[in-house]
C-alpha cells in the first residue's frame, strides 16, 4: 500500500561533515527511521549536507522536520546544506514553516492540588445551588400549571406514562417476584428450625409492603427512566433542540420536565402495587412448596396479622420517590455540557444519585413514621 | 492518467426509496472532482459509500485499485489512512480540544515524538487559517466556520493522498470561503492531492473544480469538464448555473 514505501540512506563522514543522502519517499511513517539513522551518524559539532536528489516525494510532516533540522544547525552556527533536484519536494520544503504551540504562552498552567480542591468544592456548591434553583423552577411550573390547567401537556404525560410505567410493569413484576422467592426461601430455612413456619406470612407481608416493594420499584425505575431522562435531555441540549424550543416559546419546563415528573408520580404507586402483588406471589409459592402453607391459609393469615397501614405506607412513598428520580434525572440531563462524554458521566451520576436520594428519603420516612407511631 | 476512484453501476436503495439507479464515473489522480445536484439527490450518500460508511445496494467502487465492497479488515484500515474526510457538519470529537482532534491520528498511527507532532499540528492549524491559541479550545467553544477549518485540519493530519469534502464552504463567510478554495488548490498542487468535493457554492465550483458529475433524479445527468456541463439542456443545470454570480 501507499504508506509502506521504503526509504533508504547512504552516508559518509569526512572533514567534520556528514554527507547524508536519502532515496525513496519520506513520509510520516518512514520519518522515524530517518531520524534515528541521522542521529546515530551525526557527531557532536559536525556539519551536515543533506542530499535529497533521489527523494520521490515528501509530506508536510517530514518537511517540517527538515526545516527544524536546519534551524537547529543555524542556531548552533554550523554549516547546513541541502541539495534537491525535485521541484515538488523543494516546493513543499519552502511552503512549510515551523510553528510552535506553547501552552504557557496562552496562560494555560497546571493547577496545584489546593487549587483543584477549592475549585471542586466551589463547583459542587454551585451545582447544589443550581439544583435548588431548578427545584424552584419546577415548583413555579407546577403552580402555574394548576392555575392554567388547560395548558397541561396531557398528550406528553400519557406518552411518558406509557414509556416509563406501562412498559416497566413487566420488569418490575419479574424482579419483585424473584426477590419474593429468594426472601421466602432464605427465611424458610431458619423458620423451619423453630417450627415457626406460619410466621413467614408476617415477615413477608410487612417487609414487602413497607420497604421492599417501594425500594425495589424505585431502583428499577431509577435505572430505567432516570437514565433515559438524562440521556434524552442531554442529547437535546447538545443538538441545541432545547435552545430551539425556547426561541419558539415552548418552555422546556412545561414541555419536557413537568410531564415526566407527573407521569412518574402518578404511576409509581401503581408500580409499587404491582411489586407488592408479585413479591407476595413469589413468597406464597415458596411457602406452599417448601413450608406446606396453602394459599388460602397464607391469605387468611396475611389478612389477620398485617395491618392495612403497612400497605398504605409503602404506596404513599411512591410519589416522593418518583419525584426524586424524575427531577434528578432531568436535572442531570440539563447539566450536560456540549460534549458527548458528559452525557455518559451525567447518566451514571443521575442513576447513582437518585438511588441514593431514594434511600435517604426512605430513612427519613421510617424515622418520621416510627415517631408518629404508624 | 491514473484512475484513483472508479465507480461502476452504483445502485443505492433505502427501503423502497431508490437513491441511485446505476451511477458510473471515475476520478483521476490530482483532480478536483465535484459531485453536484439538488438537495437530497444522494451526494453525501455517494461520499459515505466511497469511504466505507455505507453499504452499496449494487455495483462496485474501486479506490487506489482496491474494491471497497469486498475488502479485508486490514486492507480497509490501511486504505483509511490514505484519505481524509471532511463531514458536512464537521464531526469533531466534542470531548477533545482542537489540538487533540488533529493530533489523534498522528499519535495513533505514527511513532513521531511529541514535539514534532505539536509542530505538525501547529502547521496544519496555520494552513487552514486558524490561530495558534484556538488549538486549546473545545469544539463547543468555537464558531461554525472555525469548526469547518478545524475539521479540515484534522482531515489533513496524515497528509492524505485523497480528500473527501462534503460542502466545505457552506457556513463560511465569503472571504474565508475563497481562502478555502485557494487552500484546496494549493494543497492539490503541493501534495498532489486528489479531491472529491460536494458543493452548492457556485463561486467555489467555478474556481476549483476540474471535472464534475451532476446527479439528478437517481442518475448522472451530466459529467465531464465544467464548461461542457454548463451548456447542457437539463432543468436543474440551467437553473443552478443561471443564478449568475
Ligand atoms: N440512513 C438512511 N436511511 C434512509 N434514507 C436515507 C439514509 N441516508 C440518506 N437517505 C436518503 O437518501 C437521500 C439522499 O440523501 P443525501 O444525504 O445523500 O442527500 P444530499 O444529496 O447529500 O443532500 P444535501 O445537499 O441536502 O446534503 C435522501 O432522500 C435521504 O432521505
Ligand atoms: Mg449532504
Amino acid at each position: 500500500m501507499l504508506s509502506k514505501k521504503k526509504l533508504s540512506f547512504t552516508s559518509s563522514f569526512a572533514n567534520n561533515r556528514l554527507d547524508f543522502s536519502l532515496t525513496g519517499e519520506i513520509n510520516l511513517y518512514t520519518l522515524v527511521s530517518f531520524e534515528k539513522e541521522l542521529e546515530s551518524k551525526l557527531r557532536n559539532g559536525s556539519e551536515l549536507s543533506l542530499n535529497l536528489d533521489d527523494i520521490t516525494s515528501i509530506d508536510s510532516a517530514s518537511a517540517i522536520y527538515i526545516n527544524k533540522l536546519e534551524q537547529t544547525f543555524v542556531e548552533k552556527q554550523l554549516a547546513f546544506s541541502l541539495t534537491c533536484k525535485n521541484e515538488q519536494v523543494l516546493n513543499t520544503l519552502k511552503t512549510v514553516h515551523v510553528m510552535h504551540l506553547d501552552l504557557e504562552e496562552f496562560g494555560y498552567k497546571q493547577p496545584s492540588f489546593l487549587e483543584k480542591l477549592g475549585e471542586d468544592a466551589i463547583l459542587r456548591m454551585k451545582k447544589f445551588v443550581e439544583f435548588l434553583s431548578f427545584f424552584g423552577q419546577i415548583s413555579y411550573g407546577f403552580f402555574y400549571l394548576f392555575k392554567h390547567l388547560r395548558s397541561l401537556r396531557y398528550k406528553e404525560i400519557f406518552f411518558e406514562i406509557n414509556e416509563n410505567a406501562i412498559k416497566a410493569f413487566g420488569i418490575v413484576a419479574l424482579t419483585s417476584f424473584l426477590v419474593g422467592v429468594v426472601m421466602a426461601y432464605q427465611s424458610s430455612v431458619q423458620l423451619k428450625i423453630y417450627g415457626a413456619n406460619i410466621f413467614i406470612v408476617d415477615m413477608l407481608g410487612i417487609s414487602i409492603f413497607r420497604e421492599l416493594a417501594p425500594l425495589l420499584t424505585a431502583i428499577v425505575i431509577a435505572g430505567r427512566s432516570g437514565s433515559s431522562f438524562t440521556a434524552q435531555i442531554g442529547a437535546m441540549k447538545i443538538t441545541e433542540e432545547l435552545d430551539a424550543m425556547r426561541t419558539m416559546g415552548f418552555d422546556p419546563i412545561a414541555f419536557l420536565v413537568i410531564p415526566r415528573i407527573i407521569a412518574l408520580m402518578l404511576m409509581m404507586p401503581l408500580l409499587i402495587f404491582v411489586s407488592d402483588v408479585t413479591g407476595l406471589l413469589g413468597g406464597m409459592l415458596v411457602a406452599n412448596l417448601d413450608l406446606g402453607i396453602s394459599t388460602s391459609l397464607f391469605l387468611d393469615r396475611l389478612n389477620e396479622v398485617v395491618a392495612a397501614k403497612h400497605f398504605f405506607v409503602g404506596i404513599a412513598k411512591g410519589p416522593f420517590f418518583a419525584f426524586l428520580i424524575a427531577s434528578i434525572g432531568i436535572f442531570r440531563g440539563l447539566l450536560v455540557k456540549d460534549d458527548t462524554q458528559s452525557i455518559g458521566i451525567n447518566t451514571t451520576k443521575s442513576v447513582v444519585e437518585s438511588i441514593f436520594a431514594v434511600i435517604v428519603c426512605d430513612a427519613v420516612f421510617s424515622i418520621i413514621f416510627t415517631n408518629v407511631g404508624i | 492518467m491514473k484512475k484513483i476512484i472508479d465507480v461502476k453501476d452504483l445502485y443505492t436503495q433505502f427501503g423502497a426509496n431508490v437513491v441511485h439507479a446505476g451511477l458510473n464515473f471515475h476520478i483521476n489522480e490530482g483532480e478536483i472532482y465535484g459531485i453536484l445536484g439538488p438537495s437530497g439527490c444522494g451526494k453525501s450518500t455517494v461520499l459515505r459509500e466511497m469511504v466505507m460508511l455505507q453499504e452499496l445496494s449494487g455495483g462496485s467502487i474501486e479506490i487506489f485499485g482496491q474494491d471497497v465492497t469486498n475488502i479485508s479488515y486490514d486492507d480497509a484500515q490501511e486504505l483509511r489512512k490514505n484519505w481524509g474526510v471532511l463531514f458536512q457538519g464537521g464531526a469533531l470529537f466534542s470531548s477533545l480540544t482542537l489540538y487533540e482532534n488533529i493530533a489523534l491520528s498522528l499519535q495513533e498511527y505514527t511513532e513521531l515524538d511529541k514535539n514534532l507532532i505539536s509542530e505538525i499540528v501547529a502547521y496544519k492549524i496555520d494552513i487552514v487559517g486558524l490561530k495558534p491559541k484556538d488549538a486549546y479550545l473545545y469544539p463547543s467553544q468555537i464558531s461554525g466556520g472555525m469548526k469547518k477549518k478545524a475539521a479540515l485540519a484534522r482531515a489533513l493530519s496524515l497528509d492524505p493522498k485523497l480528500l473527501f469534502l462534503d460542502e466545505p464552504t457552506s457556513g463560511l463567510d465569503p472571504i474565508s470561503a475563497r481562502e478555502f478554495d485557494k487552500l484546496i488548490l494549493k494543497l492539490r498542487d503541493l501534495l498532489g492531492l486528489t479531491v472529491v468535493m460536494v458543493s452548492h457554492d457556485l463561486k467555489s465550483i467555478y474556481d476549483t473544480l476540474d471535472r464534475a458529475a451532476i446527479i439528478d433524479n437517481k442518475i448522472i445527468v451530466a459529467q465531464g469538464k465544467l464548461d461542457d456541463i454548463i451548456s447542457m439542456d437539463n432543468p436543474f443545470i440551467q437553473t443552478f448555473f443561471k443564478a449568475d454570480i
